[in-house]
């Protein structure tokens, strides 16, 4: 009889789901926020207070918006990353220093250096949570427009900024 | 030198498992009596030689041999003897060879106790055992291996996690691990009964007494568990529907609607189908939470470090040994029996009903465990499922079950006519709404459904206080009043009302308040007045802790004095080890949390939690009641020699069988 | 595995593991305000834990966030407003109570269809029982009738 198979059926199906599952990583939260308008922000220059970056500065040319701190031991993985594509000027990279002191931050980019374009300072993480941020290291990216493209967590590697970021900084240089 | 003893051991253990899966299945499949007798020796030497490794584990611990890797990151010289112990199982490497030990364990005891039983049968069983174990060991050995050496030596260990450095985590593991392991004898005798052709009665007579026991450990496993999360994780809950959890709950609700099941299959003769498929799902579920633990592919508190390789390796396992069964079941399921005439109410169509619901309860949670997964597969987005949603559906499915219960023993085989069964049934329908009603009145703040859902649990207890007083009154004489089977299910109905109330209580009527004390403060809460008086500094054998001592009052009364600590470990790990005043009607709980003003005062977690015992006594009731049941002399009556047909030589391979009367 | 080994060290950027621990004692108006408060972080989850709610977790973004729920309750949102702004910056992942809506349509209709289902084959099961011999004979009640 058919209906006697119905079980095997079912096994199976859970089964095939469960496989799906398997190496994907479920701790990554995507962000709501891509193909979306960047939120508006606005925050002082580290080492400049008196001078700030805001979204309308940015606007006109793609660029990464990378999350650090000097607490974060995942971003000095990255960051030898960061300061070769700067260097090469192939990334315009901007920094945002989250929920960090200024003296950390700056003995920090000593050590490790610094591939900003310039570094907006986020004491208390109120920009991190316009964007979405919940931990270091993230990377945004966002084109001309002002539109965030993508998100990655976690530190970069050079095959990421292969595969997934140049191709959409291409596709925005274009048009 | 021994951890080496160990592996060997291991490999000596798997060769025996082989060799179990394979020569009994044979001679029951030529029926050579000489094959089949390998089952029982083979059983015993798995046994031991998986019981020397097991010992040279523990042995690596206790002498603190930190060359084996496993010993390193699960102990460090600090480590008092008994939490090394049981640090055995603090790890996925460690756990799975316990896991490993107690499968052998059951499968011993099933070698051993079943002499009445006919040969081929066990055979059969036995082997199926054996195939499992082969899938555990070789996973072990493979992929987990607790025995691989660190080069270099370390002179030091990690730490135990302090977490797990707890009598809880002590006994939970091995309780929880008795009730998964257990269900595979449910598994092992399924099988063999479809192997054997066998869809009469009997096999699920002597089927019961060991899928009781199984279901009464894992009750008790789960109910540890959650005691222990309660006391020590310092949030005041006691079930968070975590993946992990649900992983252990699934197996339980399958394994109460198999207990029914069994039940009436083995006086009925029917439910044929769902006993065999209970079954096999009741032991797939409990590979599948192995799977769930230890795969990563879900987000846990409690995962064990993932591994895709070692979800791959339990998931092909998973379908070989479930997707081979429901095959088998597929090939030769029983045809529709005719059964005995049966009306809508009856006892069959009530227990019918309470199959329908705890399976549906059990997909319900393995829809909203696996759902991260569905949503990941079909681009759904990415979606939480947490205690809200579940806390919600198993409410509204388990009402209409927990109604059900009082009229199940009063209600007969075949077909019962409503009315009389509801007029046994008036009294204690009359007092449990009297009783709802004034535990309603009098304790403020019951909302209505805590109201509605203590009237349901005490519909239960005076509905089985119901069942008792009949059965008295129709005592005869030179009878048993009440056989082992009566009083285990009354006694687990019992703790089904005390869990209830349990619930409704702690989740209605629980105070929680974060408040800043220094030394000195007292704070208000439920009635409550706590007193902070000092501040004490204090040495355990493996951190330094702040000490605050605390004054619990109730009704102008010194109720107890409590000692929460904030405790940093060698490792550096910071942990909070909660203060609880226990009492039999309400916990009242103190957890410290950070200094505030630089160390003038701390902000302090005060928690009153009603019946919050009962929670746990109820899981005891219903785990004593298992065990209770299973001692049912009737189930181990010995087998009726006339009963059995005599085996044909060759099996044919039919995909129907002939029906027997 | 190395890219799981580094969104643990990420993990382990933010917080000291700790247990379920997250005492913040908060300046509510009066006791309703802290049920609410109560209720709605123990909803929410935080989003850099291993299964925890805003309530029990010690990490650094549980906490900010638990602040600014409580600053949005002291703006006069409601709560459907906080979820809503927590949810356009995290997505639905933020909500331990998924939103009825057709993506989630197997989790709030599947067990009630399963359900039904199962009480439509009960009761067809046992009506074709019941017409096969309509006067079933009463079992005497006695001991074997258990």
């Amino acid at each position: 009889m058919w209906r006697a198979l119905i079980p095997l059926i079912v096994f199976a199906l859970i089964g095939a789901l469960l496989w799906s599952g398997i190496g994907n990583d479920p701790t990554l939260v995507p962000s709501p926020l891509v193909g979306k308008p960047a939120p508006e922000f606005s925050a002082p220059v580290l080492n400049e207070p008196q001078r700030s970056i805001s979204k309308q500065d940015l606007l006109g040319q793609p660029y990464l918006l990378n999350v650090f701190a000097s607490w974060c031991p995942a971003c000095r993985v990255e960051h030898p990353v960061l300061n070769d594509y700067a260097q090469r000027g192939e990334l315009t990279i901007y920094g945002l220093n989250y929920k960090d002191l200024p003296e950390d931050a700056n003995r920090w980019l000593a050590q490790f250096g610094n591939p900003y374009a310039g570094i907006l300072v986020d004491p208390e993480g109120r920009i991190g949570l316009d964007f979405g941020v919940y931990g270091a290291p993230e990377t945004f990216v966002i084109d001309a427009q002002g539109t965030i493209v993508y998100k990655h967590i976690g530190p970069l590697t050079p095959a990421d900024i292969e595969t997934k970021i140049k191709p959409l900084l291409q596709g925005d240089r274009s048009s | 030198m021994m951890p080496e003893l160990g592996q060997v051991a291991l490999i000596l253990g798997l060769l025996l498992a082989v060799v179990l899966a394979v020569v009994p299945l044979l001679g029951a499949q030529l029926n050579q009596p000489a094959l089949m007798a390998v089952a029982r020796p083979a059983s015993y030497g798995m046994f031991v030689f998986v019981a020397i490794s097991y010992a040279m584990l523990t042995h690596a611990f206790m002498v603190q041999d930190f060359s084996v890797a496993y010993v390193a990151q699960n102990s460090n010289l600090e480590l008092p003897w008994y939490y090394r112990f049981s640090a055995v199982w603090g790890g996925h490497e460690g756990s799975l060879l316990l896991w490993v030990l107690i499968l052998c364990v059951w499968t011993l005891a099933l070698a051993a106790l079943s002499r009445s039983l006919p040969d081929r049968f066990m055979a059969r069983a036995l082997s199926v055992m054996g195939m499992i174990a082969i899938g555990f060991i070789s996973f072990t050995f493979f992929t987990s291996n607790p025995f691989e050496r660190h080069v270099p030596p370390l002179a030091d260990g990690n730490d135990l996690n302090p977490l797990l450095q707890d009598f809880g985590l002590i006994v939970h593991p091995p309780m929880l691990y008795m009730g998964y392991v257990g269900f595979a004898v449910a598994f092992a005798f399924a099988v063999a009964a479809l192997l054997d052709g066998r869809v009469d009665q009997q096999w699920v007579r002597w089927s019961r007494p060991w899928t009781n026991v199984a279901w009464g450990f894992l009750t008790l496993g789960i109910a540890l568990g959650s005691w222990w999360a309660y006391y020590e994780l310092g949030w005041g809950g006691w079930w968070f529907w975590d993946p992990v959890e649900n992983a252990s709950f699934l197996p339980w609700l399958v394994g109460a609607a198999l207990i029914h099941s069994q039940a009436v299959t083995e006086k009925r003769g029917t439910f044929k189908a769902w006993t065999l498929l209970l079954a096999i799902a009741a032991f797939s579920l409990s590979l599948l939470g192995t799977f769930l633990v230890r795969s990563g592919v879900l987000t846990s508190v409690h995962a064990f470090a993932s591994d895709p390789e070692r979800g791959t390796f339990i998931l092909v396992f998973l379908a070989i040994i479930a997707g081979g069964a429901l095959t088998l079941y597929a090939i030769r399921a029983p045809r529709l029996e005719p059964s005995p005439p049966t009306r809508l109410f009856s006892r069959e169509s009530l227990l019918l009903a309470n199959n329908i619901l705890l399976a549906v309860a059990c997909a319900m949670v393995l829809i909203g465990t696996l759902y991260p997964l569905v949503a990941d597969a079909f681009d759904l987005g990415k979606v939480s499922v947490g205690p809200p949603y579940f806390g919600l559906m198993f409410t509204v499915l388990m009402a209409p079950l927990v109604v059900l219960i009082p009229f199940g023993p009063m209600t007969r085989w075949s077909g019962d006519d409503v009315g009389t069964v509801f007029a046994s049934l008036r009294t204690a329908l009359l007092l449990a709404v009297i009783g709802g009603a004034v535990w309603w009145i009098v304790r403020s703040g019951l909302t209505l459904k805590a109201a509605l859902g203590i009237t349901a649990a005490l519909w239960v207890a005076f509905g089985t206080f119901a069942f008792l007083r009949r059965r008295w009154q129709l005592r005869q004489p030179g009878r048993p009043y009440f056989t082992a089977e009566m009083v285990g299910m009354s006694l687990a109905h019992l703790g089904v009302a005390v869990f209830v109330i349990g619930v409704m209580f702690a989740e209605t009527l629980n105070v929680e308040r974060d408040v800043r004390m220094a030394p000195g403060d007292s704070a208000e809460v439920a009635g409550y007045t706590i007193k902070f008086t000092e501040l004490r500094h204090h040495e355990g054998p493996n951190f330094v802790a702040d000490e605050g001592v605390f004054e619990v009052w109730y009704n102008g009364k010194l109720s107890s004095e409590q000692h929460p600590q904030k405790r940093q470990y060698l490792r550096g790990q910071v942990m909070t080890e909660a203060a609880i005043d226990a009492g039999f009607f309400a916990d009242f709980y103190i957890a410290m949390g950070e200094p505030l003003d630089n160390g003038q005062a701390w902000a302090v977690r005060l928690y009153y939690k009603p019946y919050i015992r009962w929670v746990w006594l109820g899981a005891l009731m219903m785990m004593l009641g298992g065990f209770i049941a299973a001692c049912e002399r009737r189930l181990r009556e010995p087998v009726k020699r006339s009963a059995e047909a005599p085996a044909p030589v060759t099996e044919p391979a039919l995909p129907a069988l002939p029906e027997r009367a | 595995m190395s890219r799981i080994l580094l969104i643990l060290l990420l993990c382990l950027g933010l917080a000291p593991s700790q247990p379920a621990l997250a005492i913040d004692p908060m300046a509510f108006k009066d006791r309703a305000e802290e049920v609410r408060f109560q209720k709605l972080v123990r909803e929410l989850r935080c989003l850099q834990c291993q299964n925890q709610t805003l309530a029990d977790s010690d990490a650094e973004i549980a906490k900010q966030l638990r602040e600014e729920v409580f600053r949005k309750m002291q703006e006069g949102l409601s709560d459907r407003e906080i979820e809503d702004f927590l949810v356009a910056r995290y997505g639905e992942f933020v909500l331990y109570r998924p939103r009825v809506e057709s993506s989630t349509a197997l989790l709030w209709f599947g067990p009630f269809v399963l359900l039904a289902l199962g009480a439509v084959l009960l009761v067809l099961h046992f009506r074709k029982r019941a017409r096969q011999a309509p006067a079933a004979t009463a079992v005497a009640q006695t001991e074997e009738e258990w």
